[in-house]
């Protein structure tokens, strides 16, 4: 008997019955939609999930901004909700100010820029660009998950906890240095959260890799994979390695707040004139070692995927191969592996001596040749190209320059003398700010109106799209530009006044309100994103397999694909990016059909 | 891998020898501690006989002896991320630029703080 | 849904995915431990004078040579399912599981004993880091028993109905059951002696 049935995308596909049982257990909507095992739903509810905190990040963010571009005055229409604790009379107080310095910096690098671009990103795309049916560990993939949703649950439950002398979350810098951090109020579910947040990590990376080593579709070799899969793959190392220090410095850090121990306070401490009944002899700069021995290849963690993103979508909309794959793979190894030998270019004014500021200086120039390789490789992509002007290809043209203006910034810190005049000032916040959000930040937008139409079978509107791009791109410039200035100025970061109270700040303080009303800008630009991100999953214009007329596997899926992925067995025949190759009727050839057009 | 019998038997001979040898191992280094030795050499004794009997349990009762490449690969970058974790720390605070703490003698903890 | 390579091994890499994955899960481990290692290196060094002759030597040795057993037991349980031996199996298991238990209570009684004389974590750094280390290496052994108390439980019926799966599985909780010997092989003499 010839079975037939609808699948998502679509299609009528011929199905016989042993498959039909197979593929449609009838799982409650629970386990579909929540607790799945589906790397697409899961990925799904990291990018969500992760999108509503970059937004809640943000918005701290533009809370700041306002302390800063007008001190002391209430804040407008909000003010009064946060209560006498964080801001009398709509007036914040410098604590609350740190809270939401701290708490910026935490959840955008923690709860949103990671879980969407490896969480979210990696999960949904990397299978399918592989041709696997999942990942493969489908359990320890939902439970990363829920120990992700956790950590994040603490982390705001952390706004709320009190003390003795007031309410609030960590106000110690995400960087959380003792002994300050020991001391200071709202640590404690700070150090609770990033455990779960770590562990999280631990288990999807462990996913990652297996699945990319092991689940590859028949005739998919490693230089075959496209860059995206490169990328998530040293991404996963650096995640396995670098983040196990950063969990155990947490627990010490937590029990010299609760067990009274003395990992990190040194002897002789001295807190509101009380000498303090510690121990002592522990070290500050160990957890400092510690910390940074994750947080710097954690920065690569947050610019790696992006650099994927952004190389799949200029080779798609520039229909020519992207310039130097091999060389783009072997940069990318020898980035993640040169990043576990830098760290302390962020300790450069903790007293170490010159032999060792110059080992790590001389490692922190040697990783920047593979960012520069890549970075040129990108642009050297568009070299004689018919360029598609799609809103996913504005965000990964922009990419390419903000993220030049990022790295290159970031030379005169890693070198040591330069840093003693920049260190801990705006310049610093510009810097990374830079690689960041016009870098990574775009990059992400740049994947969601790519692959939308692969996990919606929708397309977003392109007007928005260009509204929301142009705003942005204009806005953020005019919020980190500044920021150089006022860092080669000598203004320093996390001062809740903005500055104001050192005289050498006095001709910078203008910036501030440019800045803020930048940043407010760059908010409201953000609406139609998110008016089209959520439209266009209902009245967005309908699409087929493959709408962009790409070449990697995950366009051979339905849109959205089933459970399983693909409805025969995907077979890789060539490289990723076969664009315009002599010869061919079509400009692209995919990888996944058999003959050339 | 060893997935036939009769290979297997050898393996457990291997195994219950490689626990001798690890219970021998105990014995040496606890007795090697009550020889008093000069701080550096003992570390360096101690660490010596460690590694030993870890490679033991690694290659015997891990089979790591006949692991596939991708594991060894993996472990070598761990290795390497372990030692640069041991040494560069210890490094940079040897060679410092700063005063010596002033031990001071801080008080002991009587009460844990919150 | 059927992931494949799950049970038998992928030809290119030679591996099952259990097999890459606990080995990776290892890797982040040598790093977790790593980092206690080096904050022990650091305090040492820092220290004005490092306590010895504080911890019990001989409780120390008596647990080496548990857990040195708990490990052959462990490989042992493996190779009995491999010699298709189901009741040698049960047997080795359950014995690495009772050598785990013995090992736990002679640590609470080495902990009850440093509490009642007031050698608490904040008291110094040493005592600080040899509850951390020895505490972390504790909660191992304890999720080590948890897993096998269900391999030797519940997950037991997993043999009827896919041997080899279930081999694997008994392989990969002894590829981490060594591990957790092996930071002890350099937990003891660290601490106990040097």
């Amino acid at each position: 008997m010839d079975k037939t049935e609808i699948h998502p995308g679509g299609e009528r596909v011929h199905v016989d019955a042993h498959a039909h049982a197979e593929h449609h257990e009838e799982l409650g909507w629970w386990r579909t939609y929540v607790f799945s095992q589906d790397h697409k739903v899961i990925g799904i509810q990291y990018a969500f999930t992760g999108l509503f905190f970059l937004l809640f990040g943000f918005t701290l963010m533009m809370i700041m901004r306002w302390q800063l571009a007008y001190p002391g005055r209430p804040i407008p229409l909000i003010g009064q909700w946060f209560g006498q604790d964080r801001a009398p009379m709509g007036i914040m107080l410098p604590e609350f100010y740190n809270q939401l310095g701290a708490m910026h910096g935490t959840i955008m690098v923690f709860l949103g820029v990671v879980p969407l671009a490896v969480g979210g990103f990696g999960n949904f795309v990397m299978p399918l660009q592989i041709g696997a049916p999942d990942m493969a560990f489908p359990k320890i993939n939902m439970a990363s998950y829920w120990v992700y949703f956790l950590g994040g649950v603490t982390m705001l439950a952390s706004f709320f906890q009190r003390w003795d002398h007031g309410v609030g979350a960590a106000q110690s810098g995400w960087t959380s240095y003792p002994p300050l951090a020991v001391i200071a109020p709202g640590q404690t579910l700070w150090l609770v959260g990033m455990i779960f947040l770590i562990t999280s990590s631990l288990l999807g990376s462990v996913n990652f890799i297996t699945t990319i080593v092991q689940l590859r579709a028949k005739g998919l070799s490693y230089m075959r994979m496209p860059f995206f899969v490169w990328a998530q793959f040293v991404t996963a190392f650096l995640l396995l390695l670098a983040f196990p220090p950063l969990e155990a410095a947490g627990v010490l850090q937590l029990m010299d707040r609760l067990a009274g121990t003395s990992f990190f306070m040194p002897s002789g401490l001295v807190v509101s004139g009380k000498p303090m009944l510690i121990a002592g002899e522990g070290n500050p700069l160990l957890w400092q070692h510690l910390f940074w021995f994750l947080a710097h290849p954690e920065v690569y963690v947050l610019i790696l995927p992006g650099m994927g993103i952004v190389s799949e979508i200029i080779a798609n909309n520039t229909r020519k191969p992207l310039w130097g794959y091999k060389a783009l793979v072997y940069s990318v190894v020898f980035l993640g592996f040169m990043s576990f030998i830098v760290w302390a270019h962020h300790m450069f004014m903790t007293g170490m001596g010159t032999t060792m500021s110059a080992f790590f200086q001389t490692t922190t120039m040697i990783i920047s040749i593979p960012s520069v390789v890549i970075l040129t490789a990108l642009l050297l992509s568009l070299w004689g190209a018919s360029i598609r002007f799609t809103t996913p290809m504005l965000f990964a043209l922009a990419f390419i320059p903000m993220f030049g203006i990022g790295g290159l910034t970031g030379l005169p810190l890693g070198l040591a003398p330069a840093d003693i005049h920049l260190h801990d000032t705006y310049y610093v916040i510009g810097h990374f700010h830079y690689v960041v959000a016009p870098g990574t930040i775009f990059a992400m937008f740049a994947g969601i109106y790519y692959w939308f139409p692969k996990a919606t079978g929708r397309k977003m509107n392109e007007m928005l799209g260009a509204i929301h791009f142009w705003g942005s791109f204009i806005c953020i410039n005019i919020v980190f530009m500044p920021m150089f200035i006022q860092g080669l100025g000598g203004m320093n970061r996390r001062m809740y006044d903005g500055g104001m109270q050192y005289a050498h700040n006095k001709e910078l303080l203008k910036y501030n309100l440019i800045i803020g009303i930048a940043a407010w800008s760059l908010g409201l630009f953000q609406l139609p994103f998110i008016v089209n991100f959520l439209g266009s999953i209902k009245w967005g214009a309908p699409v087929d397999k493959n709408p962009w007329e790409a070449t990697t596997l995950e366009w051979s899926a339905p849109s959205p694909p089933g459970h399983g992925n693909f409805l025969t067995e995907p077979i890789v025949y060539r490289g990723p990016y076969e664009y315009s190759v002599p010869g061919s009727a079509k400009d692209f050839t995919p990888q996944f059909e058999p003959e050339r057009a | 891998m060893h997935s036939d019998p009769a290979a297997i038997k050898k393996s457990v001979r291997t195994y219950f020898m490689v626990g001798a040898a690890l219970f021998a191992g105990t014995v040496i280094t606890v007795s090697a501690n009550q020889v008093h030795l000069a701080i550096p050499i003992a570390i360096t004794v101690a660490l010596i006989i460690a590694i030993t009997k870890g490679s033991m349990v690694a290659a015997v009762f891990m089979h790591l002896s006949h692991e596939k490449k991708w594991i060894y690969g993996a472990l070598v970058l761990t290795v390497i991320g372990f030692l640069v974790l041991m040494t560069v720390p210890m490094f940079t605070m040897m060679d410092s630029i700063g005063t010596p703490d002033a031990q001071a003698g801080a008080p002991h903890a009587e009460t844990p703080r919150h | 849904m059927n992931i494949p390579y799950t049970v038998e091994e992928r030809p290119d890499s030679g591996l099952a995915n259990g097999k890459l994955g606990i080995w990776l899960f290892l890797a982040s481990e040598v790093m977790l431990f790593g980092a206690l290692f080096s904050t022990y290196i650091i305090l040492r060094t820092g220290a004005s004078e490092w306590p010895h002759g504080e911890l019990n030597v001989w409780l120390g040795m008596a647990n080496t040579f548990i857990l040195i057993a708990s490990s052959v037991t462990m490989v042992m349980a493996w190779a009995s399912l491999k010699l298709n031996d189901w009741g040698k199996h049960r047997l080795y298991l359950i014995a690495t599981f009772v050598l785990a238990g013995i090992f736990l209570v002679n640590k609470y009684f080495e902990y009850s004993s440093h509490w009642t004389r007031g050698e608490l974590p904040s008291r110094s750094t040493f005592l600080a880091i040899y509850f951390t280390l020895t505490g972390l290496h504790g909660l191992h052994i304890l999720g080590g028993m948890v897993v096998m108390a269900y391999f030797i439980g519940p997950g037991a019926s997993l043999w009827k109905r896919n041997p080899d799966q279930f081999a694997n599985r008994i392989e990969y909780t002894g590829l981490y059951w060594h591990f957790v010997d092996l930071v002890w092989i350099f937990l003891f003499p660290v601490l106990y002696l040097l």
